[in-house]
């Protein structure tokens, strides 16, 4: 064989090896023949655990047959393109998802062996368990110290004026925000930054001492420097709350979270530890999805 | 055939300059409307208002004249200065007219009575009675210096004396003329033109002279406060309830629609509506602030709900979901931060509703408060009359010097209106400078 010339039969030759598993990732499973997720989607030590949960919103379903457990102290990270219901199935947590009155949860959520979705259960203590941050920081229209102080103060978790100014330090501590704002914590929590803001309203969630603290896309909003303070506060968070985050960004829920849940148009497609999602999925379409192919 | 090739020729910018000069002139049209209409509004705001104030301005005047009274025992009839009855009582009248006659040297029954004429007899007695009625020990027998008010027909020509034709002069016969010209030729002691206290201070009045617009204006704040009291919380526990707590039904559907029609029911209908209940049904006082109060609530509820309604829609979800998101339950959602975020825009319907309410006449006329009412009212439960309604009796009334008065108090109504807009003004930035 000539060294100059390739064959065409050659060319043709490696073109196949080529174009193979290109041409197998390419066939996107139908959705409806995803019936089980792939992975480990449940845990040892669940903190919360979901089981068969559908959520409807009027007639059309949102969320189908999710299972999953939250494990004591993890980073969760559920990524998925718009639309895959990851922020509906994490505003089931906490009952945010009350609000909406079309909306309809079934199946079973428990935290720590107790049905969330119980009739009987009252939703302030679950709140006051489970907190959320939202995607746009959302301070209230008052000062930094009451916007921390608003929690413990309808929990009644400080009846005298020093213990609530202890919460409050050591929340704004925690949410790293205390060196910026201690010299005016009188002033308008709306006047911060957006990275400040976002943080004040993690401060704002943790002041109320909940077990798991829900993250709706905390950094969307925000510049990357300060979404890279938000996440190292994520790391240092995890040592003591349980944290459920849902992210648009990939490296997001590649640097922050312990496993990654990757949901498609509703379905809990594949869950597992976050290194293996991101290096090797067991499933096609979480390697799509990480590999640009869609979303 | 060339020429055709030209035109055809004509490309895309062309075609948009053709039609820019086009455009222009539309442009130009339609800003000249929005300043004609501009233009006719301030025209009409300022010839109301010029017309108000000239004629309004004389209405708080009045000519005085300063006389001397001699408070002789006997012509008063009064015999003992301790007796309360016989001070009441005594003929004030009487010294009054006998200074008149003194002040003209007015002598034989055609001069006496055209030199009465020219002084209001009565309010004069009323004042001296009121002196009397304090220290008639030291004042019996002696003789005062009081400003009397001239009679309202005097008033009336003196104010147009110089315009056009001298309205009010037919009024009078040449000796009363020439007395008038008299009074106004003296130097010291003659007419003098005041600020009409009495104006502010006393209610209305069969003669113009004493008329005033205190019972209309405490009438109207009686009225305004009851209806504060009532609709204000009404409004907003309303709208609050409708807002954030009603399912959404066809029943909250239809008080939706029934709301929204109640805003643009005729206002007499309310009226009839609260003599039919208020007056007929439960027995409530005719002609008082309380019922009125009632009805301009019923009137003005309407209005609240739907601005502050409005208001709370405004108010973000995501401060709803960050209270939500920490466990406050909806009360606490909605008292600690719906209400105060809404509370600016809730307040600017209240005063809006208000305002309405002040001006309002038509359903008060169904209540009986289009009433005569002399005396100024000392509670919601008193007979009352407001400010419109006073206006328009005056208007209606024939008798010199009242139309005047009611000028006066329409401006007296609009600076109420001013006063009041301006406190929703200051209160909506007082409560909107907390972020």
């Amino acid at each position: 064989m000539n060294d100059d010339v390739l064959d065409v039969a050659d060319v043709r030759a490696m073109n196949e090896v080529v174009q193979q598993p290109v041409v197998a990732k390419n066939k996107i499973t139908d959705i409806s023949e995803i019936t089980e997720t792939v992975g480990i989607p449940f845990a040892d030590n669940a903190k919360m655990s979901m089981r068969n949960v559908d959520v409807f919103y009027g007639e059309k379903q949102a969320i189908f047959d999710v299972n999953l457990d939250i494990g004591v102290n993890e980073v969760i990270a559920m990524i998925g393109p718009s639309g895959c219901g990851k922020s509906t199935f994490l505003r089931c947590l906490n009952r945010m998802n009350d609000t909406i009155d079309i909306c309809k949860v079934t199946g079973e959520l428990n935290l720590e062996g107790q049905n969330i979705y119980d009739p009987k259960l009252d939703v302030v203590p679950l709140r006051a368990r489970v907190g959320m941050v939202f995607q746009k920081p959302n301070p209230f229209p008052k000062s930094i110290y009451d916007n921390v102080a608003y929690g413990p103060r309808i929990h009644g978790l400080a009846t005298r004026r020093a213990d609530m100014d202890e919460i409050v330090e050591t929340s704004l501590r925690r949410a790293g925000l205390w060196e910026e704002v201690k010299d005016r914590l009188h002033q308008p929590g709306t006047g911060l930054s957006g990275g400040q803001q976002q943080r004040l309203c993690i401060a704002r969630t943790i002041a109320v001492s909940p077990e798991v603290i829900l993250m709706d896309e905390p950094c969307s909003a925000l510049d990357p420097i300060a979404t890279a303070r938000i996440e190292e506060l994520i790391d240092e968070l995890s040592e003591n709350f349980t944290i459920a985050i849902v992210t648009h960004s990939m490296q997001q829920a590649a640097r922050v979270s312990h496993r990654t849940a990757y949901f498609h148009l509703g379905k809990l497609v594949e869950v597992n530890e976050t290194e293996k999602v991101f290096t090797n999925p067991d499933h096609d379409l979480t390697e799509s999805y990480i590999t640009g192919r869609f979303g | 055939m060339t020429d055709r090739t030209d035109d055809n020729k004509l490309n895309t910018i062309d075609l948009v300059n053709k039609n820019l000069a086009k455009r222009f002139r539309a442009e130009k049209r339609f800003q000249a409307y929005g300043i004609a209409s501009i233009c006719f509004g301030l025209f009409c705001l300022v010839f109301l208002f010029t017309d108000i104030i000239s004629k309004g301005t004389r209405g708080f005047f009045y000519h005085y004249m300063p006389m001397e009274i001699n408070l002789d025992a006997d012509t008063l009839g009064i015999t003992d200065t301790s007796d309360t009855d016989q001070i009441l009582a005594a003929n004030y009248t009487a010294v009054v007219k006998k200074a008149v006659y003194e002040e003209f040297q007015a002598s034989g029954r055609k001069q006496k009575k055209d030199a009465r004429k020219l002084i209001a007899i009565d309010a004069t007695g009323y004042k001296i009675q009121g002196l009397m009625k304090t220290n008639a020990e030291s004042l019996i027998n002696t003789t005062i210096t009081i400003d009397v008010l001239v009679d309202d027909k005097v008033d009336f020509y003196l104010k147009r004396i110089g315009n056009y034709g001298e309205p009010g002069k037919e009024y009078f016969n040449e000796q009363q003329l020439a007395w008038i010209e008299q009074l106004m030729d003296k130097e010291s002691g003659g007419l003098e033109k005041k600020l009409n206290v009495a104006f502010f201070t006393s209610g209305d009045s069969a003669q113009s002279e004493e008329a005033g617009i205190l019972s209309a204006f405490m009438g109207s704040l009686y009225l305004l406060l009851v209806t504060f009291c009532l609709s204000f919380p009404i409004g907003i526990a309303a709208a609050v309830y409708l807002e954030e707590y009603a399912p959404k039904n066809k029943w909250t559907d239809l008080i939706e629609i029934n709301i929204n029609n109640l805003a643009a029911v005729p206002s007499i209908i309310f009226g009839l509506l609260g003599l039919a209940i208020f007056l007929s049904f439960f027995g409530f006082p005719r002609s008082t602030p309380l019922v009125g109060g009632l009805v301009l609530t019923l009137m003005t509820l309407p209005t609240i709900i739907i601005s502050s309604r409005a208001a709370i829609k405004a108010v973000p979800p995501s401060i709803r979901e960050a209270a939500y998101g920490i466990g406050a339950s909806k009360m606490q959602v909605t008292i600690h931060h719906v209400i105060p975020l809404a509370m600016p825009g809730m307040l600017t319907g209240t005063i809006i509703g208000l305002a309405q309410a002040l001006g309002e006449s038509a359903p008060l006329l169904m209540i009986g408060m289009a009433a005569f009412i002399p005396d100024v009212p000392g509670g919601i439960t008193d007979p009352a009359t407001v400010l419109p309604m006073q206006i328009f009796q005056w208007f209606r009334n024939a008798d010199a010097g009242f139309s005047e008065k009611a000028s006066a108090a329409i401006m007296i109504l609009i600076m109420f209106l001013i006063m009041m807009n301006a406190l929703a003004v200051w209160a909506r930035k007082r409560l909107e400078r907390r972020w």
